[in-house]
């Protein structure tokens, strides 16, 4: 496996070497040859995610394939201008000379995928490091297997394959991958296992790229319109793979008085859209294992949890299907509480005064978004100055992703590093500093043996004064004979 | 807990831990969450405050730092304050210039908030013991953040100076100097911090990301290399030729006699030119170096050892064509040329960080090209050539932090070009506004308001809602979304 691993590797730095994965045209035609394999086989793709997840062909459209092929777009029309060299202002301290910053390529890089959306989280960051001109190695999850054997399938039919490799496998094919020496590891998953990447990064000094998780927290205030926010709140919950997204609202907060209302709402919104027996309906994703089953499940069987239920809670083992639940004050001390709950299951925390739901998530871990749902400014200004999240949205949920001007990505434990439009392409670059100089403008006051007059004229130079400058290019000071 | 290992000897032989070393860092830390959470470091005025702190720090105690500067390294007052003090100077009020303060005025579409991470650290280094200190430290106030400084123990005396003046000029609550060696940094990381600068060689490099990776704290390491010069004939121009040599002279004995992460390590010349580039190098030296005063001294015993052993190798000290004279006592070693080393000796597989100068002579200019691409990536490649085609290709085929033509090290001091390295040479930039970006998290800001609302956006979806999903999307899709979120018209 090791073998394997090398073998890869070895191919790939031997390509980037070469060349092969620098030039504009060949970075298109890659990107273009993935917007085809969106469009030709849209039905592989769906199927493969629906077997994996039972996913609505709506979420894989709009969640995965559509954000694909507008990624692929999006660097199409962008790359040129990203390539281009940004020139600086050199200052009056070199002068005369040119400053720029070029983007280059990293290398060789390995992206490593999640489950639950198996397509986007494997595609879009190979998208970047294909624009950003990089050779690379695509490990989708196993855990979404169906996805995994699409891409290892699919993906050689269209792409350079000495440059664009799809490695599958679990623990043991990932340890052998994370081994070899990269020039960047672009991780999406839990924090567990983003603390190994890291770890092995370290050993090659390899910077890392992780987009983690963490309890995504939404405060409801009673200043809204709040039919259009629990629509707006239950879409981003359960209408992203039932609650399995790292950007799903985790639990909601809300003011003791208003909880109720808020409670009633949700109830109907969540029947008008998945029906009296949401088990049956075809809107909702299934939990992706039994795995995963097990754990949620574990998390409600406590009698002091189950009690708070105030809607849902049906299940079905044998179709891994776990209907929309609602709990209302469960005890801060459990499961449901303290870890990322990454499925159908919205606790409701209560508080006094909505100003103490700041406090309230700033004493949890720092989560990848968080959200607002209010009117009130006052509350809005508070909440994006003193929350640290990785985005936040104000009165909707989960959008920021789709646009491509915004960079997305953790902070504290939900990660490091972002991507997204023009941030993926950054993401895989290395921005070269490239100074020219002239053999004008030669100031001998920077040579040693250092005299007072030159130091005077040296000080000046370096606080980018013109009058030194001007001393300098004169050849002061003079020397005597 | 136990000791991380391996652990971050620098200095043969093991320290004794100081008893109660662990708590004591770990009260520094808690104090500075203290001091973070309690917000002050957020508000413009803090931050502008800190940054006069240092500025005055910087004028009124010039001579101090002069003479810490030259007990740590012999370094030189004028290169002193052209490498350190001057670049912090301007970096200081640069900073103050710049208004880098998160938007107060609510957004009504979407944007990128700049907040600080929180309670950051810095490890510094021993060869530009204050730049390297001060120039985080300016980054990370400026951005809003709580610093633990940790200068390096093997330049006490700025360490001291640092220990002393930091608390008296700045906010002693927020920002606040570590003294101590490899024992203290291992402590340091066994905390979590919110983000970590370290400076240093690649072998500590490799134990701070990997002590960072188990509280999953980001890092940026500004490590080393060796920063080839490529040496062109440059069309016949003595006057041109002395110019180049000035500045290859200074980019390496004059930068810390060559103890320095951006110095010219060797250079790569065409064989025919040997003989005039040695000549000029030779009258060169002879003129800048008229006294021991004016080039810093090696920084201690072990590294004087580590490069007389360099020249010890008998093919290697065959190669000397100039200098290589060792004084022990006062820790100085003269000017050093050599001509073609084995290129398998450690003279030239390490960073040699010191006054020894191999030149390595190639048929074709060009060809010293593939030499540098079969090498490690070096924190900068310096060219000095005329030839524009060689520049395009210098800067198209090989890959480095950065890259110079016709001078050396000077882009240190261009704050609007991120400092950092790629590869082996590390990775994080900063100088200038990528200081502040460095220290920064870049939030992303969505708002919405109730007035757009797109039916077919819920569940549930019957085959005429995807439709139309599918319809708007075939159309602009980045432009829906847009219009969706009411970003556009």
């Amino acid at each position: 496996m090791a073998e394997e691993a090398k073998a890869v590797v070895g191919e790939l730095r031997a390509s980037f070497k070469a060349g092969r994965t620098r030039p504009a045209e060949w970075r298109a035609a890659q990107l273009r040859a993935i917007v085809r394999m969106v469009e030709e086989r849209e039905q592989d793709i769906t199927d493969a995610l629906h077997a994996d997840l039972a996913k609505p062909s709506m979420e894989s459209y709009l969640h995965e394939i559509s954000l694909a092929k507008a990624a692929c777009t999006f660097a199409l029309k962008g790359l040129k201008n990203w390539m281009k060299p940004n020139k600086v202002p050199a200052g009056v301290t070199t002068f005369p000379s040119t400053a720029q910053i070029v983007s280059e390529p990293l290398g060789v890089v390995l992206v490593i995928s999640a489950w639950n959306y198996p397509f986007l989280l494997s595609i879009d960051p190979v998208i970047g490091a294909i624009a950003a001109g990089n050779a690379v190695v695509l490990k989708p999850s196993e855990i979404a297997p169906a996805t995994s054997a699409m891409f290892a399938k699919l993906l050689p039919e269209y792409v350079d394959n000495s440059c664009i490799k799809v490695v599958e496998g679990s623990v043991p094919e990932t340890t052998a991958l994370l081994e070899q020496k990269w020039d960047k590891i672009f991780y999406t998953g839990s924090g567990n296992v983003g603390r190994i990447v890291m770890a092995a990064a370290a050993k090659h000094l390899t910077p890392v790229a992780l987009e983690l998780g963490g309890k995504c927290p939404a405060i409801v205030d009673s200043n809204v319109d709040l039919h259009v926010a629990m629509k707006r709140l239950a879409v981003g919950k359960w209408g992203c793979n039932n609650g399995q997204a790292c950007i799903a609202p985790d639990y909601v907060i809300t003011t003791k008085s208003f909880a109720p209302e808020l409670v009633d709402s949700l109830k109907r919104v969540l029947e008008r859209f998945y029906g009296e027996d949401p088990l049956q309906s075809a809107d909702l994703s299934r939990i992706v294992n039994s795995n995963h089953f097990h754990r949620l499940t574990n998390l409600v069987e406590d009698k002091e949890v189950a009690q708070k239920i105030v809607y849902g809670g049906q299940t079905d083992e044998k179709q891994l299907k776990i209907a929309p639940t609602v709990l209302l004050d469960v005890p801060l001390d459990t499961g449901l509480m303290t870890s990322e709950i990454f499925g159908p299951f919205l606790p409701i925390v209560t508080v006094d005064k909505i100003e103490d739901s700041i406090d309230f998530i700033n004493s949890k871990t720092k989560p990848l978004a968080a959200y607002l749902f209010t009117k009130d400014k006052k509350l809005q200004d508070n909440f994006v100055s003193n929350v640290p999240a990785g985005g936040m949205l104000v009165n909707d949920v989960a959008l920021h992703l789709a646009n491509p001007h915004l960079p997305f990505g953790g902070v504290g434990d939900s990660g490091m590093g972002s991507y997204h439009g023009k941030f993926s392409f950054d993401c895989f670059s290395h921005k070269k500093a490239v100074l020219i100089r002239g053999f004008g403008g030669e100031a001998k006051a920077r040579y040693p043996p250092y005299t007072t007059e030159k130091q005077k004229i040296l000080r000046g130079l370096i606080n980018g004064s013109f009058f030194a400058l001007i001393l300098a290019l004169l050849g002061f000071p003079k020397e005597k004979r | 807990m136990g000791r991380v290992a391996p652990s971050f000897e620098e200095v043969g032989g093991k320290q004794q831990p100081a008893v109660g070393l662990g708590e004591t860092v770990s009260r520094t830390v808690s104090e500075l969450r203290v001091a973070y959470e309690s917000g002050r470091t957020r508000s413009l005025e803090w931050r502008q405050s800190q940054l006069r702190g240092l500025l005055r720090l910087l004028a009124e105690e010039e001579a101090a730092a002069f003479r810490a500067l030259r007990e740590d390294l012999g370094k030189h007052h004028a290169e002193a304050y052209r490498d350190e003090l001057g670049v912090l100077v301007k970096s200081a009020n640069a900073a103050l210039r710049e208004v880098w303060v998160p938007l107060i005025a609510f957004p009504a579409r979407a944007q990128l908030e700049p907040q600080p991470l929180g309670v950051v650290l810095v490890f510094s280094c021993w060869n530009v013991p204050l730049g390297l200190s001060l120039e985080p430290l300016i980054g990370a106030v400026a951005a809003g953040n709580a610093v633990a400084l940790k200068p390096s123990e093997l330049a006490p005396a700025t360490a001291k100076f640092l220990g002393d003046n930091i608390g008296k000029y700045m906010d002693a609550t927020a920002v606040k100097v570590i003294q101590g060696g490899p024992e203290v940094g291992e402590q340091l990381m066994e905390h979590r911090w919110d983000k970590v600068l370290f400076t240093g060689s690649p072998r500590i490099g490799r134990v701070v990301m990997a002590a960072a990776a188990k509280h999953l704290t980001p890092v940026a390491l500004e490590l080393g290399g060796k920063c080839p010069c490529i040496f062109d004939t440059l069309g016949g121009s003595a006057r041109d030729l002395q110019t180049a040599v000035n500045r290859v002279v200074s980019g390496k004995w004059s930068s810390c006699a060559g103890q320095a992460c951006l110095a010219i390590d060797y250079v790569l010349v065409e064989e025919r030119f040997v003989p005039v580039l040695i000549k000029a190098i030779k009258s060169t030296l002879k003129r800048f170096f008229t006294d021991s005063d004016h080039m810093a001294r090696i920084v201690n015993a072990r590294h004087f050892q580590r490069l007389s052993g360099l020249l010890k190798d008998t093919s290697v000290a065959a190669s000397v064509l100039h200098g290589g004279k060792l004084d022990a006592k006062n820790l100085c070693i003269e000017p050093t040329i050599l001509l073609n080393p084995p290129l398998d000796s450690a003279i030239m597989t390490e960073e040699i960080f010191g006054p020894l100068l191999p030149i390595i002579t190639v048929k074709k200019i060009e060809d010293s090209i593939d030499f540098v691409k079969a090498r490690p990536r070096p924190l900068a490649v310096y060219a000095f050539t005329k030839n524009a085609a060689l520049r395009r290709r210098i800067v198209e085929e090989t890959s480095s932090g950065s890259v110079t033509f016709n001078d050396a090290v000077v882009q240190y001091g261009i704050d609007s070009l991120p400092f950092g390295g790629v590869g082996e040479s590390g990775f994080g930039q900063y100088h200038g506004k990528h200081s502040f970006e460095m220290f920064s998290h870049k939030k992303a800001v969505l708002t919405r308001g109730y007035l757009i609302e797109l039916s077919a956006r819920y569940p549930p979806w019957d085959g005429s809602k995807i439709s139309m999903m599918r319809q708007l999307y075939r159309y602009n899709y980045v432009g829906f979304v847009l219009t969706f979120l009411g970003l556009k018209k």
